[in-house]
């Protein structure tokens, strides 16, 4: 088991070993959540806070459920955006939490950078729950655990990445963590929703989806994100639809036996066809909400055990 | 009373040379450049071979006053620039309020003669509240003082606006500084276009957005016949508009700040809110190109856009955090960078620094020769140190050049004959 981080604030620190290492404990936590008696004491004692500064249901539940499966004590924060704009504030609020002492942060903010900058204000193990356009990490390897468990593997896999790519945290650290583990990535996008210098990450861009899903083994859709839009990206939902929504017939030139998957929550008819996403010999979309209970559960353990090798040295040092 | 600077190298930016010799200064002029005797009681100082360069003019400077003199004050502002060899602030009008009027330029012309050591002229605004709508009293203001107009980061959007200021200025003989960008691109961006801005997830612009910008005021200036002075030209791509604007005849000068001939877009680093400036941090290619282009002399001033900001306006998410560096104190060792990498020579960094944004205001400084105000700098071109920033004399301490390694110290400054400043002091 190798696994060095601190914090866990994207996986552009991570390296394919620890990636591993996350994914393998995953899969242990995959059969205990399938188990009646789920409890283990991974964090027994502990105290992890939730505090998102931008609402999410499914992130933060499935963080806390995470959370409580290991044993901690949890506690969610909901910061409305509005009432925490200024960043003094968030400096402010961290070192407060800090005071009290917990032990794992879970942090959303709208900023990227954000929690970069809050875990070097704090003590205890920081994990990104994603900030602005920059990362969201444990989306990327929950997407790499259900890829594994689909694929059977994590590497040599052609995945074509489809949508708002410019605005979106999690095709940020999924393109990473795919490039680290020697996949080849496709971005499909409107060049108005491709970042600007993305090809240099050694991906393949495409604004034409058919040609861009040809003989993919993995399709993963992007959420349009309409509320991050402060122009007008794409003429109409209904052209979008037309030329970049997954539908049977654009998938149909993807691998026989690819994959569809979605981080969720889904524009049913802006970006995928409700139908397809619905069919499970094609769609992974609920295993992918699955998965991302036992990674998080991986890497809170990781962090944790991290943490207290940490803290035990640091008492030896005071004793010598 | 006299000052004989005895044994100097002296760099001489107008004839382009660095001489071995003696300075001396009688009555805050220079009054003989050569191989000198010393003259009956007179005052001598050994320069023990170190370079003496006219003081650097340095346009551009915020001063928090009125408004913001937490941020900076004269008196601070003064002082870092006496340790940083700049003998002339020339400050902007971007306060609190703006200096957009006779009275509020007459009230910082006589707080800056009180509290700081070294000169301050002043820049007003061009148009009121630098809000871009009407235009400031110009021919009152000139006669106030102002040595140019200016609405600094904010661009006029209305180009009838723009063209009229620059219409009335003409008239008048002002010079306007413009700040090139097209403010519709680059709305909300804080970083430049690329794989960096793109890997952060920092909203971003691209770099045309600034020739765009450029193209513009250029148009105006044919159109005005006004005296033009681009604030800060940073990339490659303005420069073909730049060079046509100056083979037509226009009467226009280009400047850069100093961070962005020696720093790039990978030192935001992770999230280093001290890299965050207006415009943002260039690809290395840019830079490179605009090292050029001084050296050319196409660009042909160089600034500290020295713009202090507070802690607690740099401890933001990227996005959030105020733009702005410090760089009064550290323009000249940041400079010897080029000047150690074999990039530009030091009579060439003095045109820019010292003789070409004195001529461009109409100043008698910037030179080293007889008749000249004995505005110096006497520095040690080769002094490794490594800067804290906490040991900074502005008030502000947002340098992006914190711990790093630097070379080229300050050993002297002085401003019309008189010492302003001596290391160790």
């Amino acid at each position: 088991m190798t696994f060095r981080a601190r914090h866990l604030l994207g996986i552009e620190h991570l390296a394919p070993d620890e990636i591993r290492s996350v994914l393998d404990l995953a899969d242990s936590y995959v059969d205990l959540n399938r188990r009646t008696m789920k409890q283990s004491d991974a964090l027994a004692g502990m105290t992890q806070i939730n505090m998102f500064f931008e609402n999410s249901t499914r992130t933060q539940s499935s963080f806390e459920l995470a959370g409580k499966r290991l044993g901690a004590d949890v506690m969610n924060m909901s910061v409305a955006q509005s009432s925490v704009k200024k960043g003094e504030t968030l400096i402010d609020t961290a070192m407060t939490l800090n005071a009290m002492q917990p032990d794992l942060l879970v942090v959303r903010h709208p900023s990227s950078g954000a929690v970069n900058l809050l875990a070097s204000k704090v003590n205890c193990a920081v994990l990104n729950a994603g900030d602005g356009r920059h990362e969201h990490p444990t989306q990327a390897l929950l997407d790499a655990l259900t890829i594994r468990r689909a694929k059977g593997r994590i590497q040599r896999l052609t995945v074509a990445i489809c949508g708002d790519i410019a605005h979106s945290r999690v095709a940020r650290s999924n393109l990473i963590l795919l490039g680290k583990m020697e996949n080849r990535v496709r971005l499909i996008a409107p060049p108005t929703l491709m970042p600007p210098g993305v090809a240099e990450f050694g991906c393949e861009l495409f604004d034409d989806m058919r040609k861009g899903l040809e003989g993919a083994d993995v399709v993963m859709m992007l959420r349009l994100q309409k509320e991050r839009m402060d122009g007008a990206f794409i003429p109409s939902e209904r052209e979008y639809y037309h030329r970049y929504g997954l539908d049977a017939e654009k998938l149909a030139v993807a691998r026989d036996d690819a994959i569809v998957m979605h981080p969720g929550p889904m524009n049913r008819g802006v970006e995928i066809d409700g139908t397809l996403a619905d069919d499970i010999n094609r769609s992974v979309i609920q295993h992918q909400v699955e998965m991302g209970v036992a990674v998080r559960m991986a890497c809170m353990d990781l962090l944790a055990r991290n943490l207290r090798a940490e803290r035990g040295r640091a008492a030896l040092g005071v004793m010598a | 009373m006299s000052l004989l600077l005895q044994n100097a190298r002296l760099i001489d930016p107008e004839a382009g040379t660095e001489t071995e010799g003696d300075l001396l200064i009688e009555n805050g002029v220079i009054a003989a450049i050569g191989a000198l005797e010393a003259p009956e009681g007179v005052t001598v100082i050994d320069c023990q071979g170190k370079w003496l360069a006219p003081g650097i003019v340095d346009i551009g400077v915020k001063v928090g006053e009125p408004g913001e003199r937490h941020r900076e004050s004269f008196r601070s502002a003064g002082l870092a620039a006496a340790a940083g060899g700049v003998t002339t602030i020339v400050a902007r009008p971007d306060t609190l309020p703006a200096i957009d009027t006779p009275e509020v330029l007459e009230f910082v012309t006589r707080r800056a003669a009180e509290a700081s050591p070294v000169r301050i002229r002043h820049m007003a605004a061009l148009t009121r509240g630098r809000e871009g709508r009407e235009m400031v009293e110009v021919g009152f203001l000139l006669d106030a003082g102002a040595v140019a107009f200016t609405d600094c980061d904010h661009v006029i959007e209305t180009t009838k606006v723009a063209a009229r200021c620059m219409t009335y200025a003409r008239s008048l003989g002002a010079l306007v500084i413009g700040h090139p960008q097209e403010p519709g691109l680059s709305a909300g961006a804080a970083a430049t276009n690329g794989k960096f801005a793109s890997l952060r997830g920092i909203p971003a612009v691209h770099p045309m957005a600034e020739r765009m910008g450029l193209d513009r005021d250029l148009a105006l200036v044919e159109m005005s016949g006004v005296r033009y002075h681009a604030d800060q030209i940073t990339t490659a791509r303005s420069l073909p508009a730049l060079e046509r604007a100056k083979a037509a005849g226009l009467d226009v000068t280009a400047g850069v700040g100093i961070h962005h001939l020696t720093l790039n877009e990978f030192d935001v680093g992770d999230y280093r809110t001290f890299f965050k400036l207006k415009p943002p941090l260039r690809s290395e290619d840019d830079r490179l190109a605009m090292v050029e282009a001084v050296g050319a002399g196409l660009i042909d001033i160089i600034s500290s856009m020295h713009t202090p900001q507070d802690e607690e306006s740099k401890r933001l998410p990227f996005e959030e955090a105020a733009w702005g560096a410090v760089g009064l104190e550290t323009l000249l060792p940041a400079a010897m960078r080029l000047y150690h990498a074999g990039l530009l020579t030091l009579p060439q960094l003095f045109r820019a620094m010292a003789l070409n944004p004195a001529k461009r205001l109409g100043l008698p400084q910037g030179r080293l020769a007889e008749g000249a105000p004995a505005d110096l700098v006497l520095f040690d071109a080769d002094a490794p140190f490594v800067l804290d920033r906490f040991t900074l004399r502005s008030k502000s301490k947002n340098t992006p050049f914190d711990g790093q390694r630097m070379e080229g110290r300050v050993l002297a400054t002085f401003v019309g004959g008189k010492q302003v400043y001596a290391v160790g002091e």
